[in-house]
């Protein structure tokens, strides 16, 4: 059966693209057919960390509009077999993303692949609602800062309102993923741990994202970061955060981020 | 600066975790519904200014969201013309 994931946040910049490109990347890894969507109207950037933005011919709007059909929207990703992307437009007209021509999509997408990932705009507007509109879990991205946090509360407490399932009366399955994690720095008592996040937003945690020059390196490349380097910090706590949305009970580790002397010495920061 | 606190973790991370679990009490209780010191603040100048030309700059008014009590501060400055009437 397949799954229909929304990766959001409310807040920008907290990695919901690098996360659905690394979390899809890590399911088709592992076998499974998967799609990433880009629900960005206006600002499409999913096609540039996935490495197809020369790609990109037609998009989700011209499928809603009936322009395009959808596998002539689809883009399969030259690296892995069972990787598929439907980019965003660049048209400002934020407007055509209609809730009935959503709704059509996500059923279409649902009988071609195992898993379709929606990568959620920031913000709490029509684009964020439509992407978390219908899926069955969501994977909500925070950084262990203030703002995040807040923003990720009250997108969890449109989760359990405004989807479909809400409105069924059925819970949506929740995940949180926790990126730009500094353990060093959350000893010392300068980030909120762990511990402080899930005990303010008291929803099970799917995965722990260090902060790792790593994921820049990857998305200056094109390429998710569990395809850029499999065996780096970030790229295995995606791999395991994948494993544990397949439902594997995979035990949960802070990940430790190597840093070098001379990085060190010179206190140097992971970009 | 003591040397005491030069040796000093500053751990901002507490207060961190305090403001948000004060602020995130209030907000959840407020969604869906509206916010009780909001309207009050609303209605109270609604009424006053029913009455007196207020001033905007001859308001004030302060808000301190608490985990258990709030307190909502109105100050405003009515001419004496008004006052005496």
């Amino acid at each position: 059966m397949s799954k229909v994931i929304v990766v959001t946040s409310g807040k920008g910049g907290v990695g919901k693209t690098t996360t659905t490109a690394a979390l899809g990347a890590a399911l088709a890894q592992a076998g499974e057919s998967v799609v990433v969507v880009d629900f960005d109207v206006g600002l499409r950037n999913l096609d540039l960390v996935m490495g197809a933005e020369r790609r990109v011919v037609f998009d989700l709007i011209n499928v809603i509009q009936g322009v395009a059909k959808l596998p002539q929207a689809l883009i399969r990703d030259k690296r892995l077999d069972t990787l598929w992307l439907l980019p965003a437009s660049q048209t400002r007209d934020k407007d055509a993303l209609t809730e009935d021509g959503v709704q059509k999509v996500i059923a279409e997408l649902r009988e071609k692949f195992d898993w379709v990932i929606c990568d959620s705009p920031a913000g709490i507007e029509r684009g964020a609602m439509l992407a978390m509109r219908h899926a069955d879990a969501a994977v909500i991205v925070t950084n262990p800062e203030v703002s995040s946090v807040r923003d990720s509360d009250r997108i969890i407490g449109m989760l359990d309102s405004k989807t479909e399932k809400a409105e069924k009366g059925e819970r949506i399955e929740k995940h949180l993923l926790i990126t730009r994690y500094d353990a060093a720095r959350a000893s010392r008592g300068e980030m909120l741990s762990i511990e402080d996040v899930l005990d303010i937003l008291s929803t099970p945690l799917l995965g722990i994202i260090p902060e790792s020059e790593e994921v820049l390196k990857a998305s200056n490349i094109g390429t998710p970061v569990t395809l850029s380097d499999r065996s780096s910090a970030p790229a295995q706590a995606y791999i395991e955060a994948a494993r544990r949305l397949q439902g594997e009970d995979v035990e949960m580790t802070i990940p430790l981020v190597r840093k070098g002397l001379l990085d060190k010495l010179f206190g140097r920061r992971a970009a | 600066m003591s040397m005491l606190k030069l040796f000093q973790r500053s751990g901002s991370a507490p207060v961190a975790r305090e403001r948000l679990q004060i602020l995130l009490a209030h907000e959840r209780k407020s969604v869906g519904r509206s916010d009780l010191l909001s309207i009050l603040r609303d209605e109270i100048l609604a009424v006053v200014a029913k009455h007196v030309a207020l001033d905007p700059d001859k308001v004030e008014i302060r808000m301190d969201r608490g985990e258990s009590v709030s307190t909502l501060e109105v100050d405003i400055e009515i001419p004496s013309k008004f006052a005496t009437a």
